[in-house]
């Protein structure tokens, strides 16, 4: 079953003709994925085309989806005209949104998330990988990639990766395949300090797919979302959950590249999201290199 | 980015809250020129007030001996003579660490008395997404300390971003801080500027600490931000040119000065094992995995999910400008990107810089195969880690010894 996305998922790709955008079009559509339609304003009636898959280009979003019936987009648009993107696809009615761009205001944000509050539009992002649900061909060709993730690292299988760093997921997805381990479906919920999707709304979802059988969660400092998915899964968990929190060396008061990582007035520590995994009875992996191998023992 | 206190002010200024009179200068005539015309417009007492972006100041020692970067001055001699000892001086505060900072520029600003001290500040709240304007009765002290020993101490006030702050929110916050008559409307106007400020100039946080009832000259209460600090959201600056105006390079460490120009994200520690890292969650990880091996990492250096080769090149020179580095470990997972040409970037940076510091890398990934191939065929005595945990291990040895 996977989470979010299956191979089936009709996507979109909301800034197709830019450079970024292009490329990871063109990756996904490598990887299987249905990319169905592309958006820029104003170039609406070309196509995009690649290995023979010719991919019809809209001006708007709504438009899209009236004529190609995607229901996800990626969101690979700059970040002054991102929090704009994003509306514009809850504002179409689309289930996911996944918002790649990296740099968007705090601020948009805030009135992004204020705006798309009671939709059925589910964000994920923004700063974020994105999300892949493995396929069954080769390198595990045949799946949904929404986003930048590289998709040959995966494998089709029954762990659930749930991450604020795209090479960090990376990193555990690859820990996993490497050991003959396949993924139901990896998500990217980024870095920013603001986003669509927290690690408690994944880990619900993948406590709730018959398909998952164990989670890797990989947190980071700044904010308290670590603690909340901790708290949820010591009361409600019912799958083994290994878990890793990067930044424990990391001065206080300075950001860690990703504008949420930051630990500002002793809040957001790695000290203190480790104890509430430990608390909760998740797996802790001593270094990122023990991620796969944490679950895995978990497991046996 | 963060501002000095004078232009904390001059924003809050534009935004109608109230501010004590002062003007900043980086001169010792231009002190003499502002202290007389403070003096002249009434004021009874001065304070000069050393401007550089690390808290403790008051409390600070410059490395000339003279103590204090921030004080009173009851006549223009007063202020000339401190204007001598700050500008142009090394202040160390407990947050500028040994080194400390040169004072470029005093504010020189009313001194008015202090009657009550009080908190005020605007961030975000980012367990529920929404701006969250934060005051307490316990002014000029730490918040955290207010947090942790009297939370009930703390009025906390959430926005909806799809109205804005609305007026008797700020009565609230008013009441709370057991204003009344004119002060209580003076507060609430001060409030909602404090937090127009916090939205309007994108900030990531804006804080008044202590916000203060005090005595004007003509024996009025008014109600004033005496401290101001004031930080940005980085990604909004494109939008905001004239804040952009204020960054000052000076306080910020050239070496990430320098990182920036090259889309590097690289934060100087005080360890001896330099990284090179792609990703900020790994780059973070790397170092962590260094001390959890007995090591001690020397910065934090993201290069960026789509490395090039000048951009590892410049890396390499960054890295190699921080004498206390006395080994390099190189972790990158190229997903996307071609290991091959970052192995290439690798061995050009290290023949370009004469590198002889050990260096460990561990490469996967993309290519991977002909990236180690050009490594192993570059003639370099490098040395290859096969996971994180291995590389890490290896550096950690290579400095030992």
């Amino acid at each position: 079953m996977a989470i979010l996305v299956t191979p089936q998922t009709k996507v979109l790709v909301q800034g197709i003709t830019g450079s970024f955008g292009a490329r990871h079009a063109q990756l996904s559509i490598e990887y299987g994925t249905q990319v169905v339609a592309g958006v820029t304003p104003g170039k609406g009636g070309q196509t995009f085309q690649h290995l023979g898959v010719s991919v019809p280009i809209f001006d708007t979003v709504a438009e899209a989806v009236k004529q190609t019936g995607a229901t996800a987009s990626a969101v690979f648009v700059p970040p002054p005209f991102a929090a704009d993107a994003i509306l514009e696809g809850v504002d179409a009615g689309l289930d996911l949104v996944v918002a790649i761009t990296e740099g968007i205001p705090v601020r948009d944000m805030i009135s992004v998330k204020r705006g798309m509050a009671g939709s059925r539009t589910r964000l994920i992002g923004p700063n974020c990988p994105g999300l892949v649900t493995p396929g069954e061909g080769p390198d595990s060709k045949g799946g949904c990639r929404i986003g930048i993730a590289p998709g040959y690292i995966h494998k089709k299988g029954h762990i659930g990766v749930v991450s604020r760093s795209g090479t960090l997921t990376y990193e555990a997805v690859y820990q996993l395949t490497s050991r003959g381990v396949g993924q139901s479906t990896c998500v990217g919920i980024g870095g920013d300090p603001v986003n669509g999707t927290s690690h408690l709304d994944v880990i619900q979802m993948f406590m709730a797919d018959p398909d998952t059988h164990g989670i890797i969660m990989i947190g980071e400092i700044g904010g308290s979302a670590e603690e909340e998915a901790a708290e949820w899964i010591a009361r409600h968990g019912t799958k083994p959950v290994a878990g890793f929190i990067a930044g424990a060396t990391a001065p206080p008061g300075r950001r860690m590249g990703h504008a949420g990582a930051i630990v500002s007035g002793g809040k957001g520590t790695a000290e203190a999201k480790i104890t509430a995994f430990k608390a909760a009875g998740i797996g802790i992996a001593a270094t990122p290199s023990d991620m796969a191998d944490t679950l895995l023992k978990m497991m046996k | 980015m963060n501002i000095h206190e004078y232009q904390a002010k001059q924003l809050l200024k534009q935004y109608g809250v109230a501010v004590p009179p002062g003007e900043p200068c980086t001169s010792v005539d231009g002190a003499r020129a502002i202290a007389e015309k403070l003096f002249g417009s009434g004021q009874k007492l001065l304070v000069i007030k050393s401007q550089i972006h690390a808290g403790g100041r008051g409390k600070g020692t410059f490395k000339h001996g003279f103590q204090g970067g921030v004080k009173l001055a009851k006549s223009v001699a007063d202020a000339v003579s401190l204007a001598e000892n700050m500008l142009g001086k090394t202040l160390v505060t407990k947050q500028t660490g040994p080194d400390g900072r040169v004072v470029s520029t005093i504010l020189v600003a009313g001194a008015e008395s202090i009657k009550r001290e009080f908190y005020l500040a605007v961030l975000l709240d980012r367990a529920n997404s929404r701006p969250l304007i934060m005051a307490s009765i316990e002014g000029g002290v730490e918040i955290e300390e207010v947090a942790e020993k009297t939370p009930e101490k703390i009025i906390k006030e959430w926005v909806d971003p799809a109205v804005g702050l609305q007026a008797y929110q700020t009565r609230k916050i008013a009441q709370g801080l057991g204003l009344k008559g004119d002060l209580f409307n003076q507060a609430c106007k001060l409030i909602a500027g404090v937090y127009k400020t916090w939205w309007e100039c994108d900030a990531s946080m804006v804080e008044i600490n202590p916000l203060a009832i005090v005595e004007t000259p003509e024996g009025k209460e008014v109600i004033v931000c005496v401290d101001a600090k004031i930080g940005l959201d980085d990604n909004a600056l494109y939008r905001h040119k004239d804040i952009l105006a204020m960054r000052d390079l000076a306080e910020e460490s050239p070496l990430e000065v320098e990182a920036s120009k090259f889309s590097l994200n690289y934060i100087k520690l005080d360890g001896n094992i330099a990284c090179l890292v792609n990703g900020a969650g790994l780059a973070m990880s790397t170092m962590d995995i260094i001390q959890h091996f007995g090591g001690s990492p020397a910065n934090f250096l993201d290069v960026g999910g789509g490395a090039s080769k000048e951009q590892v090149s410049a890396a390499f020179k960054i890295i190699l400008t921080d004498p206390s580095v006395k080994g390099i470990l190189v972790n990158i997972f190229g997903g996307i990107m071609d290991c091959n040409v970052i192995a290439t970037g690798i061995v050009e940076a290290v023949k370009e810089t004469g590198l002889t510091l050990p260096l460990v890398v561990r490469l996967e990934g993309n290519n991977v195969a002909a990236g180690k191939q050009t490594l192993a065929s570059s003639g370099l005595t490098l040395i290859t880690g096969d996971s994180m945990a291995d590389a890490a291990q290896k550096v950690v040895k290579a400095v030992r010894n």
